[in-house]
């Protein structure tokens, strides 16, 4: 209920403001509302949708696997830690950032933007999962060295799992940027995909299908969101 | 037989933080079987002088010899349970136990001993902190270590847990004969459970003196107002530096 009421102040706080912009620069809530119906009941959405998905499954997927392991040998094996410090220097570079390079590299395209889906996931997935390895408690290791339990079974029983908050912490704000990520991507370089769909109306002066986008990119971010919430509840049971 | 001789233990220093010496000269044995305290204020330097026991730190001087084995490394020769909860949330109690002994029997019979055998498929986390206390001291001894060190693992348990617990573990050690170290700054908890008590006290730390307890095993909670009971404790508390 709460949630209907919180929609509909701000649909009100956006026919307000509109309202007050001199000319229609900005659709009215029905022309979105009107929009929206079409889109849904066509399917061009739908396949952008999908390949904005799909995207986000690759590129998410991966740097999932390679942040979590990379994430646990850097913080088990103390010689490794240094390499670390190519992952610092390329944190703080916006996955943006990347997309020239990225076309250069992987052309126009799908590869290019699973890079950056990949950058945007990669480094929240990987320093979460590194913090949460380093600070293991030291009782822990204690009782690991003193019934001589055996590095695999550390490695894979006790380290793996009492990391498994830190990653799903990652994994929710690696989401999070991948999604923005792709979109960005796409507004770029590819020909298909929600950022496409919004680039392609901006071009067309099709401000109520921009909004469109704009709402199923929150609406989408939203459940990508809470399905690794929901995994999260699902795998953490012993909380 | 632990024979522990001249054990000395300074923490390392740095440009912040000056040396600080906090073990001297420790020399004790203690017999198979026995059940000894090491009893002294907090931060007298008694977890530390477990951890040395246990293999997590090394002392600069002096060795411990655990059956004629000097001890350099932490090992399954000798458990510590400790004040903390140690126990991994994400195990079942089954899988706590599995992780350290493969002999599901051997598992069986110690859950049992510890009324936990209808508990093996709750995580820590669904257990009460005295449960919580029990499975530790099973997990360490289904292993069947030759020495079993307590570092203050009734600490952060109320009063009347405390006291079910004391109760538990006498009859425990009454029933194995397991040679066991209690670290504590509880003087009733001490006399209560122990052969025998080693006071420590000063700085650096040393040994102040120490006491033969004669209550026989299994001891029952009422001998806690006796006179001698009352006695022994009056002894302890003026023996404190």
């Amino acid at each position: 209920m709460k949630k209907i009421l919180l929609i509909i102040l701000l649909i009100a706080v956006y026919q307000t403001f509109n309202s007050l912009l001199p000319n229609d620069y900005l659709p009215s809530v029905s022309q979105i509302f009107e929009s929206f119906l079409k889109n849904l009941s066509g399917t061009e959405i739908y396949m952008h949708v999908f390949a904005s998905l799909i995207r986000i499954l690759i590129g998410f997927s991966i740097a999932s696997v390679i942040g979590i392991v990379l994430g646990l040998i850097l913080a088990y094996d103390q010689r490794l830690r240094d390499l670390k410090l190519y992952i610092e220097l390329l944190r703080p570079i916006p996955p943006i950032a990347w997309i020239p390079i990225a076309i250069i590299i992987f052309g126009l395209g799908n590869p290019s933007s699973y890079f950056i889906v990949f950058l945007g996931a990669f480094f929240p997935i990987f320093t979460n999962t590194y913090f949460g390895a380093v600070s293991i408690p030291y009782i822990y290791k204690n009782v690991v060295s003193s019934f001589q339990i055996s590095q695999f079974s550390f490695f894979f029983k006790i380290l793996l799992f009492f990391c498994l908050p830190y990653i799903f912490t990652g994994l929710k704000t690696g989401i999070g940027m991948a999604w923005m990520s792709v979109i960005a991507a796409e507004l770029i370089s590819t020909q298909s995909g929600l950022g496409y769909f919004i680039q392609l109306n901006r071009l067309l002066l099709q401000t109520d299908n921009i909004i469109v986008g704009m709402i199923l990119i929150g609406v989408i971010g939203n459940l990508l969101q809470k399905l690794i919430e929901f995994a999260e509840k699902k795998i953490i049971v012993w909380n | 037989m632990i024979d522990i001789k001249n054990i000395s233990f300074s923490y390392p220093t740095n440009n912040y933080i000056k040396e600080k010496h906090i073990l001297a000269d420790i020399n004790l044995d203690v017999k198979n079987g026995e059940f000894v305290s090491m009893l002294g204020r907090s931060g007298c330097g008694k977890t530390t002088l477990a951890n040395i026991l246990a293999g997590y730190l090394v002392a600069q001087t002096g060795s411990i010899l655990i059956n004629n084995v000097e001890v350099k490394k932490p090992g399954k020769n000798r458990i510590v349970v400790n004040q903390e909860n140690d126990l991994f949330p994400w195990m079942t109690v089954w899988e706590n136990m599995k992780l350290v002994k493969s002999n599901e029997q051997e598992i069986n019979k110690y859950l049992k001993l510890v009324g936990l055998e209808d508990c093996k498929q709750y995580f820590p986390n669904h257990l009460s902190g005295g449960m919580k206390k029990r499975l530790s001291l099973v997990r360490a001894l289904v292993v069947n270590p030759d020495f079993l060190i307590l570092d203050e693992p009734f600490d952060s348990l109320d009063y009347h847990m405390r006291e079910t617990l004391h109760l538990e573990l006498d009859r425990i050690f009454s029933s194995t004969k397991k040679t066991t170290l209690l670290v504590t700054h509880n003087i009733d908890e001490a006399i209560f459970l122990s052969d025998r008590i080693i006071v420590l006290g000063g700085m650096p730390t040393s040994i102040v003196t120490q006491f033969n307890i004669d209550f026989p095993h299994p001891r029952k909670s009422n001998i806690r107002t006796t006179k001698k009971f009352i006695q022994y404790r009056n002894a302890i508390k003026h023996s404190y530096v």
